[in-house]
This record gives structure tokens, sequence and C-alpha cells, in this order.
């Protein structure tokens, strides 16, 4: 076999060593400097941030990520969140995972600002995963999602670079002999104008590391800014364009053994009998195990572990299996929904209006189960060796993933370095409460029972039938019109089922019985209608659930965006004045992004014959977004989307290009659910759809053309990962019913025949 | 059974079982990675190739059809058409995740040297096998028009 190519993919165990090795400057007097950091200006910065310093004797006990945390010899980590090389690159330590929401760049752009470095020296890394230091202060602990990256780092990372800077400010004054107050930094060169000197960041790297680090470093005012708020080239699109990113399912460490896995074909079923003799006979098969999650194929090569897998003969124990179909869990739900629920908003006398009112108007809206389905399904390497465990993938919550390998091998986190690897996608599904798919890696690592390192790897039919789903979800609303075309009354009655309870990190999202992640999104409808209630009923239900990009707000957005628009329809109201008059002078944020989006509509001229346009407004995440889609019949019923355009406001518009990629993305995600997509399960509770023939994904002939109109801001900044999802649903369903008269209660809008 | 072929404009041989996907020898043999495992049904496209210059799945592609033949990858990806698209890609920063856009590069690459001035129709075609979670397709649309233009002065 020709191994000409194996020169471009240095081991795994090759760049460790590399990173191991000893640094002249690692014994030095480093600590100091970044005690004072931790002390002041990160500390106070995050508020809850526990500790962004760690002596030298518990890095060393922290394993090998804190290592390769180290600066280069000769360099300068003026804190855990920057590395100066000689070279002059600046590389920012990056604690949210890259999954293409783009916080590698928007990290970096924060750092780069503060530094005034060049953007051309910046570069960017996933941070090692270490509680303590890179905790997400949001969550109190090392993750990202939620739409939080740029809203928990922005202090933080400005004010880490603000640090660097004043730290290399001091050196140059140090080593010119004059007072700092004189010096100039610029695109990455430190300057003293009046003695006509200057200096690099990596040459005064050295000199800078020897410095204590501010307490309080001073921080730009945003009329300063000079990378926040303009364009910045991608640090990662080169990589991702010459096909040069790495990702887990690209590493090759010497010695790796591949392994695939089957999974029970229903929820909550079980092995009850395996014969592996014809996975076994399949050459390049080395082992088969029984692990909790299933059974594990273990093999020299892909295609093996893949055959073996094909080859297994199983009997399966259904005794505890979900055996509900999705129209029984359906009809469950909605006999929920006809009663009020857990209240969890209740303003005036809304039953008493109800009754009292001109007419009354009911809608029931059907929500199918949907998977995340990222191009790269999960996967994970882990290795346990010499009692370490060393594991690399898309770890989206790596304090947990970190727990769950170590309950896996029983070993103290001490023992654990895991590495985190950019995702190809996530979407919420890299996200587990309890790390179980790091657990389940860990299973088939141990299981094997050998040193060697194991790369688990997930089919898209493990993917598709995998559960985690955005949950089923049954919403009946009510609302009451007076004489006028008032909205009187509003009833939200939401059957839904809860994926945080009994979760050891995310229980706490229910308070007072209510499961803020499950209806969020319906309790704050900012429109000023004087009954109002919200009614949550939390349904069991044996398909594991998860949190899909924009969560709560994929259905709830949905089912408030489609029933004010049929109110105020019926009550003869322009969509737009309609709810502008409701929003009143309350929501300022909310009404200046439907007031963007119909100017920037308006400004394409009006809709050609045979199109109609639907608009919705949704907050999430704290990022307000107002979209109008504009859709035709394709002449089969179906529909077209031709454009969608979007107004959003997320604070601080830290990078407008990734803004607008990130609508456009949300845009094409959100509308390809909400027209094709359905997970849905059979009379016996097995999952009818199994790859992307059956559980289709927006194409590029069906995606919208988009305009997005970034709103400027001073307010902190939010998130943009999710919030352009929710209300691209809803516009397209008002557009479709202001264009045939049909209502759109039930998706997808149009189902495949899976 | 040996298969030999050019990969990437170089003689290579494998012993792999022949119905072994074209995708997992450039991959695990020859670590090649730039080239991805989406579906393994011929329904994403993150595993196209370049098969005596046309796309192809590899991931349906079984190496025994490959005997003799030349395969290109996006590592070995060269040319004016390629030169072009990679640009464009990365002038408008198309990659969200990422992982599907060695595949969607191959593709946009291959249309051009059939098509070099494609209308939307013509990128509809040429594209819509190519899935991307990340729904960056505004983007891939406009670079390869971007493209296109550059491949024109």
């Amino acid at each position: 076999m020709t191994d000409i190519f194996n020169e471009r993919v240095p081991s795994l165990e090759a760049v460790a060593k590399t990173a191991l090795e000893p640094s002249p400057e690692r014994a030095g007097d480093g600590g100091l400097s970044r005690r004072g950091f931790l002390q002041g200006s990160a500390a106070v910065a995050a508020g809850l941030i526990i500790g962004v310093y760690l002596p030298p004797r518990a890095r060393a006990q922290s394993g090998a990520a804190a290592v390769i945390n180290d600066p280069t010899p000769g360099g300068f980590a003026p804190n855990a969140f920057i590395r100066i090389a000689p070279d002059d690159t600046v590389t920012v330590m990056v604690k949210h995972i890259e999954m293409g929401q783009g916080p590698t760049t928007g990290l970096s752009t924060l750092v780069a600002e503060e530094m005034d470095a060049d953007w051309s020296q910046m570069r960017a890394e996933m941070a090692p995963a270490e509680t303590e230091t890179y905790v997400n202060t949001i969550f109190g602990l090392m993750g990202t999602g939620g739409s939080t990256a740029i809203a928990n780092s922005y202090q933080q990372m400005r004010k880490a670079g603000a640090a660097a800077r004043a730290m290399l400010v001091q050196a140059a004054a140090n080593r010119w002999k004059v007072d700092a107050s004189e010096i100039t930094v610029a695109k990455g060169t430190v300057s003293h104008a009046a003695s006509n000197r200057s200096a690099s960041f990596g040459e005064l790297a050295a000199e800078a590391a020897k410095l204590e680090a501010p307490a309080e470093p001073r921080l730009k005012s945003p009329d300063q800014f000079t990378l926040i708020g303009a364009h910045v080239a991608k640090l990662d699109s080169r990589d991702k364009s010459t096909g040069q990113q790495r990702f887990t399912l690209d590493l090759y460490p010497d010695d790796l053994v591949t392994a695939t896995i089957l999974h029970p074909p229903q929820f909550g079923a079980t092995v009850a009998s395996v014969n592996d003799k014809p996975a076994r006979a399949v050459k390049g098969v080395i082992d088969v195990k029984m692990v909790p999650a299933g059974v594990a194929i273990y093999a020299e090569n892909t295609y093996a572990a893949l055959k073996g897998r094909e080859a297994l003969e199983m009997t399966w124990n259904s005794d505890n299996a979900e055996k509900r179909s999705s129209a029984e869990m359906e009809a469950d739900y909605l006999k929920a929904v006809q009663s009020h629920g857990v209240s969890a908003r209740n303003d005036g006398d809304v039953e008493k209006s109800l009754a009292a009112a001109e007419s009354v108007f009911e809608q029931t809206f059907y929500f199918p189960f949907l998977a995340h389905a990222p191009m790269e399904m999960l996967d994970a390497v882990v290795q346990y060796k010499d009692g370490q465990v060393t594991a690399w993938l898309g770890s989206q919550l790596q304090t947990l993933d970190l727990g769950a390998l170590a309950q896996v091998f029983g070993v103290g986190e001490d023992k654990i370095t895991l590495h985190t690897l950019f995702a190809g996608g996530s979407f919420g599904r890299r996200a587990q409460p309890g790390g179980e798919f790091a657990a389940e890696a860990a299973e088939v690592a141990k299981a094997l029972g050998s040193d060697r390192p194991v790369k688990l790897m997930w089919t898209r039919e493990n993917d598709i039938r995998g559960g985690r789903y955005r949950p089923l979800a049954v919403h009946r609303l009510r609302g009451a019109l007076d004489q006028d075309g008032n909205i009187t009354a509003w009833d939200h009655q939401i059957a839904v089922q809860s994926f945080v309870k009994g979760t050891a990190g995310f229980e706490g999202m229910i308070q007072d019985g209510i499961d803020s992640t499950a209806i969020e999104g319906s309790r704050e409808l900012p429109y000023a209608i004087l009954n109002q209630r919200v009614g949550q009923h939390l349904m069991d239900n044996g398909v594991s659930t998860l949190w899909w990009r924009s969560v709560g707000h994929t259905h709830t957005g949905y089912a408030t965006e489609a029933f004010i628009d049929e109110l105020l329809e019926k009550a003869g109201k322009d969509p737009i004045e309609g709810r502008l008059a409701l929003l009143g002078n309350q929501y300022p944020r909310h009404r200046a992004v439907l007031e963007k989006v119909a100017q920037i509509a308006n400004a394409s001229g009006q809709a050609p014959a045979g199109r109609q346009r639907g608009v919705a407004l949704h907050k999430s995440f704290n990022t307000y977004v107002a979209e109008i889609a504009e859709v035709s019949d394709n002449g089969d019923g179906t529909p077209r989307v031709h454009k969608v355009w979007c107004a959003v406001d997320c604070g601080v518009a830290v990078n407008p290009d990734i803004i607008r990629a990130q609508m456009e993305g949300g845009i094409g995600f959100g509308a390809g659910a909400i027209l094709y997509d359905a997970i849905t399960l059979t009379e016996d509770g097995y999952v009818k759809q199994a790859n992307f023939d059956t559980y289709p994904s927006l194409r590029i002939h069906e995606m919208p053309e988009v305009e997005v109109a970034v709103m400027a801001s001073t307010e902190a900044p939010t998130g943009v990962g999710e919030p352009g999802v929710p209300p691209v649903g809803p516009a397209i369903a008002n557009a479709w019913r202001r264009l045939t008269g049909q209502r759109v209660n039930r998706l997808p809008l149009v189902p495949s025949e899976a | 059974m040996t298969i030999t072929f050019k990969l990437n404009g170089k003689s290579v041989s494998t012993g792999v079982e022949p119905d072994t996907p074209l995708l997992w020898v450039i991959r695990d043999d020859f670590r090649l990675t730039g080239t991805k495992f989406g579906c393994g049904i011929a329904q994403c496209g993150a595993c196209t190739v370049h098969l005596n210059g046309m796309p192809r799945r590899s991931c349906v592609t079984p190496i025994s059809q490959v005997n003799g033949g030349s395969v290109t990858t996006i590592e070995g990806l060269d040319g004016k058409e390629a030169q072009a698209v990679q640009d464009a890609w990365i002038a408008i920063d198309v990659p969200q995740c990422g992982y599907c856009q060695s595949g969607q590069v191959m593709s946009a690459v291959a249309l051009l040297r059939e098509v070099p001035k494609p209308t939307d129709t013509d990128i509809d075609q040429a594209m819509a096998g190519n899935i991307c979670r990340c729904a960056t397709y505004v983007r891939i649309r406009k670079a390869i028009h971007n493209a296109a233009d550059t491949l024109e002065d």
C-alpha cells in the first residue's frame, strides 16, 4: 500500500511531543504577572469567573492541555487567552467551540482591537478544556450555546487584549527609557514618535513577559474602534476552502482503531441477542463488543467497520421501549392542551374575556421532532493509555464531557486531556446535558481493552435515528377580538417535553415548575394584550430530545407569529402596522427592526404578481429579528421562497459580516426545516427517516435570496447563531396563507413520503 | 487484487477489497482528509472528487471502478478555475463550519470548467447535489459568479 501522503499528517503523538518539549521560559517568572491579571481585570470583567490564573503546579497537574497552552520559547503569554510569539503572531485561545458560527474570528477581533494588532498577525486556537480558566460565565461551566459567545466574551477578551497591550507598551517604555504615555500602538507596531523608534509585538514579547499585568487596563471607547464593527476576513476561511481544516473525523493517530456502533432501533430498546460471527468474518474487523449504547464494531479501517456493522445479526428487547407513533404522541399532547397548564404567564382574566368576546378564534399547531443533522456526524477519538485518558472531539460542553470521560474510566479529571476540535456543524447536537456522546465514545474505547486510540464514527443513519431531537410539540391558541378588531384575550397552551429535567447540568433551568428552555418566547410576547395567559404542559416521552438551533423559540416563535398574523388579518389590520400598534412604545428595539425590515422590503418594490409577502418578528437570546419572506406557488401546491429580508439588532455589531452570514444561514436552516423536515415514528416506535434521502435538507436551488440590515447599536452585544431562525418559519407561513388562503398549522409545509 | 490509479497526479496502488468506496481509500490509506464523509449514499456531495475530470461522489464509487483512472481531491486541485473558485470562496468568507466546503469547491470547479459563465440555473443544476447544513448557499452562488467574472478578465 502506497503511503506517499503520510508526511502531510503528523501523528498526534508527534504533535504532543513537540508541545511537551521543555521551554526555558516556563519555569521563569511569568506566573506572577499572570496572577495580577486574574486578581484584577478578568475577575472583575467576568463577574462569575472562578479563576483565570492557575499556579504553575496546578497547571502541571492539569495535564498536557495546560502545557500546550504555554507560549513558544521567547514568546509572551500575558494571560490565559493570548499568546504572542517571537514571529509577531498573536494567537487567541478561544474558549467557545468553532462550529461555523464564527467565535474564532469574533473573539480574535475583540483581542486585536484592544491590542491595536494588525489583523494579519491574528491566529486562533481552541482553548484547552479547563473549566476554571475558560468557564462560560453565563453557564458557570466551560461550554458554548445559547448564542452566548460574544455576549460572554466581549468584555473579557477586550480586557485581555488591553492588558497585553499595556504590558507591551511598558516593555517598550523600559527599553527606550521614555514614559509609557508617549508611546503609541497601531497595526501591531509599538512606536515612540519623538525618538522615531518602533518595535513589533514579537520583539517586545520577552521583555513584556517579565512585567506585572495591569489590574485595570483601560478599554477603548466605541468611537476608537477600528476593527470592531469593521469588516475583517474570517480566520478560518482559507483552510476551509482548501480542504486543510482538520475535524475530528480527520484524525489518524498512529495505531488507530476505527469503530462504528449499532444503536437499538427503538428508543429504550436493548440488545436481546447478537450473532457477531458474520461481522467478525469481515476482513479487517478486530472485535465486536456490547456497550451500554448498543454494539460496537472495531476495525483496522473504516470500511471494514461499516461492513462489520451491516453483518451483525441482532434481536432486540423492546419491553421498555417507547412504542408510540408520532401520531399517538400528538393525540396525547392534544388532549393536554385542552386545559390550562402550569401558568407561565397570567395577566388579567383570560377565561372571562374569552367568554365575553365578540368573536374567538382558535388554532392548533403541530410541530414534529427535528434532527439537527450537522454535516459532520458525531465522532470522537479516545485513548486510554498508562492511566491517562486523551480525547479529541468537537466538545461543546467541555465541563460535562470531561465529567463523562472521568466517570466511564473511573479516573480523576486530572488524568484526562480533552482536545476540542473544530466541529462540522452542531446546531445544538454536540451540547449534551450529560455528556452522553463523550460517555458513549469512552465506553466504546474502554470496551476494546486496548491502549490503541479508538475513533468512534457515527454514520448518517446513527445521526438521523439517534434521537436528541427538537421535541415534538402541540400548541393551542385562542384569541378574542372585540367589535373594533382589538385583541382582548390571548390563551396559549403548550405541550412539550423537557430535556433538562433530571440532568445534572441544566435542571436549574426549571424554576417554579416552568422549564424556561421549553417554552421560551411564549411568555415574553411583546404585544399589548390585557388578558394574556401561557400554560405549560411538560409531557413524558421516551424519545430523547435536545436544544435545536433556537430551542423553544423554534416552535413558540412560529405559533405566536402565525397566530397573531391571522388575528390581525381577521381584524382587517395591516401585518406591520397592526404589530406596531400592539408594540406601543414599550418595545423600541422590536419596533425598530420591524420598521427596518419593512423599509428594506419596500425598497425592493411591491411583490410581483403571483407572490405574497409575510412578516414575523421575534426576540430570542436577547437579539431582535424581523423577517419578511416573499413566496409563490411552484404550481404544484408547494411554496417557493424567493427572498427573505431580515433586520437584526444584536447590540454592538462586532463582526457585521458574520452577523449577516449567521442570518443567511439561520434563514436557510429554519426554512429547510419548516418546508421539508420531520422525524416521524411508526406505530411501533421506529424512526421512519434514516438519511438525507428521507430527511431532506434545503439545497441551493431552494435557498431564497437574503438581504440583511444590521442595526447600529451601542447596547451590549448579544448572540447571532440562533436568532435568525425563529422568524423565518412564520414569515413563510404567513406569506403562504395570504397567497393561498391555507393556514399552515402542521409542519413541515411540504411533507415528504418517508 | 492490486488497483492502480493516479491520485493528484501521482501513480498509487492499493490492495484493499475491491468494493471499498474510493472515499475510504483516499482517507484511510492515503490520509487525504479534505474529502469528507456526510451520508454514504451520494445524497450530500461532501465526498465529491474529480474522477477523470468529472465530479464524482467517492462514497459510492467502488475502488475497482477507479483502476487506471485519475482522481483529483481538494488537496490536488489546481488550474485557473480552481484558483478563481478558492480565491472567491475566501474573499467573501463562504464557509461557516466548513465541513461540506471541499465538496462544494470540487463541484464549483467542475462547473466552471464546463460552463465558464454559468447562469443561476446552471449553478442550481451543478450544485444541487451538495448539501450545506449551515446554508451558505447565498455566498456559494455569489462566489461562483465572482469566480466566473475573474476568469473572464
